[in-house]
């Protein structure tokens, strides 16, 4: 029998319709059509915008950085084609955002920068070369919070890190673009996890998957072989498997301390499709201009796609059949904490997992009535928070109050509103809470 | 794709709702009721019709005059009129079940602002308003067993109030004996309260907890010294699994947490064994309810759970 490792609380979302991975997870990539301009946002991740090296009228070539890193917590943008800049302005994002952005009309030539070249094999290059080669890609965590890496990867003094685990689970409904991607190139998952360890210095690594993708599994067990201090660890089909401090807990058993980091529970988690882009990084040099996204729901042929980075969501859709019956929401993302669009030209971002497009029936929003107490909310929170009091403070705006039942600790996963029966906004509500408690805290400092 | 929705995530929902929820309590409820019309007959079927269409009238139209949209579609109002009736002696009059539903919905539920804003059960209320207000009418049983008027349920024999003989424990079972309308027939209530676990309605830490500390009381401090109670006449008789499984349960008045329910059960056994032993009442459950449903905040704030990732401050 195969151990199941989980966390408390969770839910199974879709259940009766598989998580709604059925539609996509089997379908290998393919490469998307290249897209006739790209939208290159200078902030696609945490942390300062980069800085733009281009102006309208330049010629680039693909591979080139148009970008730099505009501080430590930041990341380069390079060109995910070859062509003309033909703007350099604001443009619109799925989350709603306006960042400086560079637009490139593609010359279909894909010609490539002469600054790419192999950096060479995890076991030849030191930590620091590494770390430098992952820094240059602009590498950022792919399984959506877009972190960048090489930020993650510089241990903070005081902490000490003992184990990285690559986080597999991929528990979002609809998803399956980590589980194609742990299929289709489970040795760069391994390489990458390798080059992490190497960079941190930590010796024991873990990879986490949900029991759902058994040949996922099996093709990570292959390649892991016989290699000493990294294990496959088997986990529960539940969801939010796959956040952060769940896994962490479920894999090590230890907890994130509140208000911690990782690393103040000696872990570094890193996505599978992170992993992969990094041996991808150090084999080719090629930094991190495409990445693998899922286009499914209420779509013709629901597919998983390597797609250029800047790409039209618009083309993305397109390139699946298009939108089938009564579309309700376009989702960047799940449909558990994903950002619906209002526009689909927002181009795909580093962080782009998926576009889900959800049916009106699915996505068909109910009232809302009184909170009845039933407790559910609470019974199934993976961190354990009452959201039916601090829904209530919040609302009231008692925002002491809801401070003190832990809003601050929310992790948004959405569990508690995807249950209630009384269909409360509970996340939103909890979300309005921690920003009126993070902008007192701003104010008083 | 001209019109999108745009709202926060999370973007799918469950399909729970809070009128399947209410609407398996009444299912639940159902086997009680046709026991109850099985052994007090036309009585029993007139004094539920007239508490549930009085709940249900009621809330519509203090919910119209009180300009709040009209929610009485999710089957709670129905829910309070069946347990109102329930509570009754098969005897009672008209009017009984009239001002009981009119109270339970009125004073104790939209006074404060409606379903999940009452803080006490609006049934358990009704019942001890009535037994104060209308004491006669509400202590008149009617024994199917032997088709007549008496004022002697199994528990008020058990306390020496009546010299009539115990009904045997199989009409204890079946509702054989006298009693008020929903609590006599032990069988249909326990039918309930397995749908309702099944369903996942409820859990079962009140329930067992509350009839759990009644039967170890009851059982330890008998009337012939330690261990010669009648545990059995306790358990069945005095409402206790009507209170127990329906009335204690309530979401709205109940606490939130695992822990805070057990205390709840806890505490409901504690008071109901101290009314029927010490007190002058035979039976005290729709009194144990309401007070444990103002500790209820208490209790919530008592029992908070430790959060994932929680230190103790200067730990």
């Amino acid at each position: 029998m195969i151990k199941e490792r989980t966390f408390r609380g969770g839910i199974h979302p879709l259940e009766r319709m598989h998580h709604g991975k059925r539609l996509s997870d089997g379908r290998p990539v393919v490469r998307a059509k290249p897209p006739t301009t790209v939208v290159l946002p200078m902030s696609q991740h945490i942390g300062a915008p980069a800085k733009c090296l281009v102006k309208a009228g330049d010629t680039v070539k693909m591979g080139e950085c148009i970008g730099e890193a505009g501080g430590f917590v930041s990341a380069p943008v390079h060109a995910s084609v070859s062509g003309k800049v033909i703007a350099a302005e604001p443009r619109l994002v799925a989350s709603g955002a306006w960042p400086f952005s560079v637009v490139i009309k593609n010359d279909f030539e894909d010609t490539v920068a002469e600054s790419i070249r192999p950096a060479g094999s995890v076991e030849a290059l030191t930590p620091d070369q590494i770390k430098a080669a992952i820094t240059e890609a602009g590498v950022v965590g792919m399984g959506g919070a877009a972190f960048p890496a090489h930020v993650k990867l510089s241990i903070p003094p005081g902490k000490n890190v003992d184990t990285i685990i690559l986080n597999g689970a991929e528990c979002e409904p609809f998803l399956t673009a980590d589980h194609r991607v742990m299929l289709e190139k489970p040795e760069d998952v391994v390489s990458g996890l390798l080059a992490i360890m190497k960079v941190v210095g930590v010796k024991k690594g873990y990879i986490g998957v949900e029991l759902n993708k058994p040949d996922a599994i099996a093709a990570l067990k292959k390649a892991i072989g016989r290699r000493d201090g990294i294990e496959l660890v088997t986990l529960k089909v539940k969801y939010p498997q796959g956040a952060e401090k769940q896994l962490i807990n479920a894999v090590t058993g230890r907890e994130v301390p509140s208000g911690g980091l990782p690393a103040d529970a000696s872990v570094v988690v890193s996505n599978v499709g992170t992993a992969a882009k990094i041996a991808e990084v150090l084999s080719t040099g090629m930094p991190l201009i495409e990445r693998v996204v899922t286009v499914t729901g209420a779509v013709e042929s629901p597919a998983n796609l390597l797609v250029r980075i800047g790409t039209p969501f618009a083309d993305i859709i397109e390139q699946a059949g298009g939108a089938v019956g009564e579309v309700g929401k376009i989702l960047n993302g799940g449909p558990m904490m994903g950002q619906p669009v209002y526009d689909t030209s927002v181009p795909v971002l580093k962080g782009t997992s998926g576009i889900v497009v959800l049916s009106k029936e699915l996505a068909d929003t109910k009232e809302e009535s009184n909170c009845i107490r039933c407790g559910r909310c609470a019974q199934y929170c993976p961190i354990r928070l009452q959201p039916l009091f601090i829904d209530a403070y919040s609302r009231m705006h008692n925002m002491e109050k809801a401070e003190a039942f832990h809003a601050l600790d929310c992790i948004e996963c959405g569990v508690c509103s995807y249950v209630c029966p009384a269909k409360r906004h509970l996340v939103q509500s909890i979300r309005a809470a921690k920003g009126a408690i993070l902008a007192t805290r701003r104010q008083k400092a | 794709m001209d019109k999108m929705i745009i709202t926060s995530s999370p973007h799918v929902r469950s399909n729970a709702s809070v009128s399947r929820i209410m609407l398996d309590v009444v299912i639940a409820l159902m086997p009680a009721a046709v026991a109850a019309v099985y052994y007090f007959k036309f009585q029993a079927a007139f004094l539920i019709a007239i508490a549930v269409a009085t709940a249900v009238v009621t809330e519509a139209l203090i919910q119209w005059l009180l300009k709040r949209p009209v929610t009485v579609g999710d089957w709670s109002a129905v829910i309070t009129g069946l347990l109102v009736a329930f509570n009754l002696p098969p005897t009672a009059p008209w009017y009984i079940p009239f001002i009981g539903s009119i109270f339970a919905i009125v004073i104790v539920k939209q006074v404060f602002g409606g379903l999940g804003h009452n803080f006490m059960n609006p049934a358990a209320a009704a019942r001890v308003f009535l037994v104060a207000s209308f004491g006669q009418q509400m202590t008149n049983w009617f024994n199917p067993a032997v088709d007549a008027v008496s004022n002697a349920t199994p528990l008020a024999i058990v306390k020496g109030l009546s010299t009539d003989p115990l009904p045997p424990v199989t009409d204890m079972l079946l509702g054989n004996h006298g009693g008020c309308l929903g609590e006599t027939c032990a069988i249909a209530l326990l039918l309930g309260g397995v749908y309702l676990l099944a369903r996942r309605v409820i859990t079962w830490h009140i329930p067992v907890a509350f009839i759990g500390t009644v039967g170890v009381l009851t059982l330890v401090f008998g009337p012939d010294g330690l261990f010669t109670g009648n545990v059995v006449y306790h358990l069945l008789g005095g409402g206790l699994l009507l209170g127990a499984i329906f009335m204690a349960t309530d979401y709205v008045t109940s606490p939130v947490t695992s822990k805070g329910r057990l205390i709840m059960g806890f505490g409901c056994g504690v008071i109901v064994v101290v009314i029927r032993l010490l007190g002058g009442m035979s039976e005290g459950v729709a009194f144990s309810i309401i007070l444990m449903n103002v500790a209820t905040p208490l209790i919530d704030r008592w029992t908070r759970p430790r959060i994932y990732g929680e230190v103790k401050p200067n730990a």
